[in-house]
């Protein structure tokens, strides 16, 4: 489980993110939604601390990770494993050395473990026999997947996804979005996904923050998504009239 | 002040690069890649530099000595003592600074806007560490050879274009160049290059590093990298040369 307690963070003269709170429940796919810009993308990026509050509370089972040195900061992010945006696979390694990364640099496994290992995650991705090639040589869907088997390669507690829908088809996008709630079940993984694509938030939401000019708007599920009487809210999952025409709104 | 911002960001940067690595076999593979990719890559382009401008100096010096109170050997002499102390560990340096030093700024600044160095830090890799310091040592180890090569390889462009080009006779340029030999010489030239190699990839890395943006900024970068490597080894070589040979 993950708290985040009254966070803050201002960019110059901007205040991007503004005493945002929220519990991120362990083994529930958690989502960040919101329209581009709102910040959400900064409070996942603070949560991990590639950026630095400026105040509050970021709460790894009960420790405060914002208040570690950076050591101790590194310690927790080998629990981490997180889904970029572009996949962010190291272009110069195979799909195969890229989940085997996180096994050479912290574990003590033999050769053959690593392998069964890295065989294991590629499957569980959908890419068997795929080892060999090269990020340059995979598709955007194959990406997302690529990256998500390195993410889960060393056992994570914590799982983050940065819009790991974007620039995909609708189909691949289900298919993303059903391994990460597959694997946020079956390993009890705190899993927080960033995103507003309304297809993951009705599909997979089961815990919600819609962050709203950087604060935390409304908290809920997928079934309450859709009643909700907050206006901000209803404007945006209710964005297009496909929607309101299928919800009867 | 932001010279001063830059000067403190480097060294803070160095600071992280020398932290204790997370695991040394990893590191030590990084390292003997670097070896191949910055040093065995180069070998090709100093080889063709050297032999060519071996022979130029070699060309350019019979042209200058004509007076007869100059023997004919100091033509071998001079190609030897113009190669060993400026053309291989200064020049040639300057061209790797070019040649290596765009390539690890555009490769580290690619890495940063596609967020794989993001993706190191969030593994709890220190990425300053794992990325730079293998280049680094890399460098330090395989430039002196680097330049060793290019110092035999000039020698022997100036003996081949000389010869054949008429400019002086094989006898007196191979006893040109065995001639006054001094070995601490060559202690100067690869203390250089040493050096060199430290500025190449360190200052090359930091631009990378702190790149932000997209595209135009990794070409900025890899074009800064270009330019303070460049004043930086001719200051550098300056007080070098103020300190070993003065």
């Amino acid at each position: 489980m993950i708290e985040i307690k009254n966070i803050n963070k201002t960019f110059g003269d901007r205040h991007v993110v503004k005493d945002v709170s929220f519990t991120f429940e362990a083994g529930k796919t958690n989502l960040i939604i919101g329209e581009s810009g709102c910040g959400k993308t900064t409070v996942l990026k603070l949560m991990v601390g590639l950026h630095a509050i400026d105040s509050g509370e970021i709460l790894y089972s009960g420790e405060n990770f914002a208040a570690m040195k950076q050591k101790e900061q590194q310690v927790v992010r080998k629990e981490i494993g997180m889904l970029f945006q572009g996949g962010a696979l190291f272009d110069s390694q195979t799909l195969e050395e890229n989940v085997r990364f996180p096994l050479d640099m912290f574990t003590t496994l033999s050769k053959e473990e690593k392998t069964d290992r890295v065989n294991f995650c590629l499957e569980r991705v959908q890419l068997t026999g795929r080892n060999k090639l090269y990020p340059a040589e995979l598709s955007g869907g194959m990406k997302k997947r690529a990256a998500l088997a390195r993410a889960i390669a060393n056992n994570p507690k914590y799982l983050f996804c940065d819009e790991p829908n974007s620039g995909l088809d609708p189909k691949t996008s289900i298919i993303i979005d059903e391994l990460i709630s597959d694997i946020t079940k079956e390993y009890n993984i705190t899993t927080i996904i960033v995103t507003h694509d309304m297809n993951s938030v009705i599909q997979i939401g089961e815990n919600i923050m819609f962050v709203y000019k950087g604060q935390n708007w409304w908290k809920g599920d997928k079934t309450k998504i859709l009643n909700s009487d907050n206006k901000e809210l209803f404007d945006f999952v209710f964005a297009s009239d496909f929607m309101k025409q299928f919800f009867g709104k | 002040m932001k010279p001063i911002y830059h000067i403190g960001r480097y060294f803070m940067l160095l600071k992280r690069v020398f932290s204790k690595p997370e695991n040394f076999r990893v590191y030590f593979n990084q390292f003997l890649y670097e070896i191949n990719s910055l040093g065995i890559g180069s070998l090709g382009l100093i080889a063709i530099i050297s032999i060519f401008m071996g022979g130029v100096i070699t060309i350019q010096s019979a042209y200058n000595f004509t007076s007869p109170f100059i023997p004919r050997y100091a033509i071998g002499l001079g190609t030897r003592e113009s190669i060993v102390l400026e053309f291989s560990p200064t020049i040639v340096s300057l061209i790797l600074a070019g040649k290596v030093g765009s390539n690890i700024a555009s490769e580290i600044g690619t890495m940063r806007i596609s967020e794989q160095i993001d993706a190191l830090e969030i593994m709890g890799i220190n990425s300053a560490g794992y990325l730079i310091r293998p280049k680094i040592l890399a460098a330090m180890f395989i430039n002196p050879f680097l330049i060793t090569i290019s110092m035999f390889l000039g020698v022997f462009g100036g003996f081949l274009f000389g010869v054949f080009s008429g400019a002086c006779d094989a006898e007196k340029y191979i006893f040109g160049i065995q001639s006054f030999f001094i070995p601490y010489n060559i202690v100067y030239a690869l203390t250089k290059t040493v050096v060199f190699a430290f500025v190449i990839t360190s200052v090359s890395a930091y631009h990378g590093y702190y790149t932000s943006g997209g595209a135009l900024e990794v070409g900025k970068a890899s074009t800064k990298s270009v330019v303070y490597n460049s004043i930086l080894i001719l200051i550098i070589n300056l007080i070098i040369t103020k300190l070993m040979l003065v």
